[in-house]
């Protein structure tokens, strides 16, 4: 059972109350961007074997949208913070740092992929 | 390969079966080939395997990092079935089940194809309403579906409950030539064959890198080094995300894990296949005699083969209603699977941004039912380098056109 902090409630909740809402920090591109970037927002995923960071509600509990930064390939859970963010915060980075030394911000501040 | 039959049994049990020769050879790779499979599961060896029968190709090699047929092939739950609601999806499954019929023959291994009857079960107005719609869609398509009444239902199932307080069964949709085979029979099968035509099938070999120059593929690298290729076909179902990132493009797909179990085996009890898509839940009877059962999958990324247990709870909790039989079995294994689910849960068979290099994948849950028609395809797109008419719509580019094959809303599928 995964168990994630609500960062906005504090409870400590079973997956059985939390929603998940996939990739976080994703930047969102509407009218006016190319189909290519809409596209890319829209359905292209990084969907990473080891260091992820995504998004889930707190659906049976405070209903609160929040981040969690998790592993995919071993489930190890770093951390979770608060939505209201464009990246994850420097607590988090530094925890995955210590737990993934090889492990590397795979985002750009200007929203795009990485070369 | 010396072909199997009546004879060679009689043969072997003469001389106390020691001349039985390996099903498919393990050679060492060569430097480069024709074209290279990453992924010797079912779709992979499909692939590699009608490469070479329907466009002679065979200087091929598939390679896999764990052994052959370690992946989803070993680990579903062999439902076989072509009751799709939109057209390619219809073509593309009917092309795989009508395969399916006759492939012991054809690669004279028996995949123990057995077209018991299917059954998807309509428990909400909503529900049957839409099944409704599909019976109509596939009488259109050429696939041979039909609606029939809960009594019906009790007649094919004896053992099912169609009077639920939650859920009563308000009919089903029945496809009589759905049914079952033996998963990884079918995956030897192929592999078999394709090691007579002299195809190289390179198992614990991992791809590490895609190599590249002027945007056309020359080759991977791997954990035994360098193969040069002309074509690469990538057929990794979970892994694709990560072999998408090696040759430099994302993919609509997400990973997640899919749950099945069996019970311990009982007597025969259950002669057909049963869906139950509104409690999320199916199950059939193998020859040994478990119940196979199969569930939801999780809704979050995950590579680790699997699932959470609670979906185990809610599967059986909802099957414990419709099937009150069962609720006294002990089950006796679970595992999972990772199941590469693109946004319309339909399957990419795609060109890809990278030349010469082709990506199927995205079959999400249901991948086994698809091997024959999906390998049938890879390999037309393969060979001609464009898509021919069963691969067309699955275009990884179908996403920015607009041109869903919307099957998670046509609701055809579990999930």
């Amino acid at each position: 059972m995964l168990i994630l902090t609500c960062p906005c409630c504090g409870v400590m909740a079973d997956e059985t109350e939390l929603s998940p809402g996939y990739e976080a920090h994703l930047k969102r591109f509407g009218p006016g961007s190319t189909p290519e970037e809409f596209e890319a927002y829209m359905f292209a995923r990084k969907n990473p074997k080891g260091v992820h960071f995504e998004r889930w509600r707190h659906t049976y509990g405070c209903g609160k949208w929040f981040l969690a930064a998790r592993c995919t390939a071993t489930l190890e859970v770093f951390g979770t913070y608060p939505a209201q963010v464009s990246e994850p915060p420097a607590d988090i980075i530094a925890r995955i740092q210590a737990r993934r030394p090889d492990w590397k911000a795979d985002w750009q501040p200007d929203g795009k992929a990485p070369k | 390969m010396k072909r199997y039959s009546v004879f060679a049994i009689a043969r072997e049990a003469a001389r106390y079966h020691m001349g039985w020769e390996r099903a498919w050879a393990s050679p060492e790779p060569r430097a480069s080939y024709d074209a290279i499979i990453v992924g010797a599961g079912g779709h992979g060896l499909a692939t590699a395997y009608y490469l070479g029968k329907n466009h002679g190709i065979t200087n091929v090699a598939v390679v896999e990092k764990g052994w052959l047929g370690g992946g989803n092939t070993g680990r579903n739950t062999t439902i076989i079935r072509s009751n799709y609601l939109q057209d390619p999806s219809a073509a593309i499954y009917e092309k795989a089940r009508s395969l399916y019929e006759t492939l012991s023959q054809e690669l004279n291994y028996n995949v123990m194809f057995s077209p018991r009857g299917l059954l998807m079960l309509g428990q909400t107005h909503h529900e049957v309403r839409g099944y409704l719609r599909t019976v109509h869609a596939n009488a259109l398509q050429g696939v041979q579906t039909e609606w029939i009444s809960p009594q019906r239902v009790k007649e094919l199932v004896p053992i099912i409950n169609i009077d639920g307080p939650r859920y009563p069964v308000l009919g089903a949709l029945y496809q009589a030539r759905g049914g079952t085979a033996r998963h990884d029979a079918v995956a030897w099968g192929y592999a078999r064959a394709c090691s007579a035509m002299g195809m190289h099938i390179i198992q614990n070999c991992e791809v590490q890198g895609v190599r590249s120059e002027n945007g056309t593929v020359t080759g991977i690298d791997t954990s035994r080094g360098f193969i040069g290729c002309r074509k690469l076909g990538m057929v990794v179902a979970g892994h694709s995300g990560q072999l998408a990132e090696m040759a430099g493009f994302r993919l609509p797909i997400e990973a997640v894990a899919l749950q099945a179990l069996v019970s311990e085996p009982i007597k025969p009890c259950m002669d057909v296949v049963v869906m139950a898509n509104t409690v999320h839940g199916y199950m059939s009877q193998s020859d040994k005699g478990e119940m196979v059962i199969g569930g939801g999958t999780d809704g979050f990324n995950n590579y680790t083969q699997r699932g959470s247990f609670h979906h185990i709870e809610e599967t059986l909790r909802a099957l414990v209603e419709t099937f009150p039989m069962i609720s006294r079995l002990k089950m006796l294994r679970q595992w999972g699977g990772i199941v590469d689910m693109t946004g319309d849960r339909s399957p990419l068979i795609s060109k890809t941004p990278l030349a010469n290099c082709f990506i199927n994948c995205g079959w999400g849950t249901g991948g086994f039912k698809a091997i024959p028609g999906s390998g049938w395809a890879m390999a037309e797109l393969m060979a001609k380098g464009e898509p021919g008419p069963l691969a067309e719509d699955f275009s990884m580019w179908r996403f920015k056109e607009g041109r869903f094959i919307d099957e998670s809303v046509a609701a055809g599928v579990a999930h």
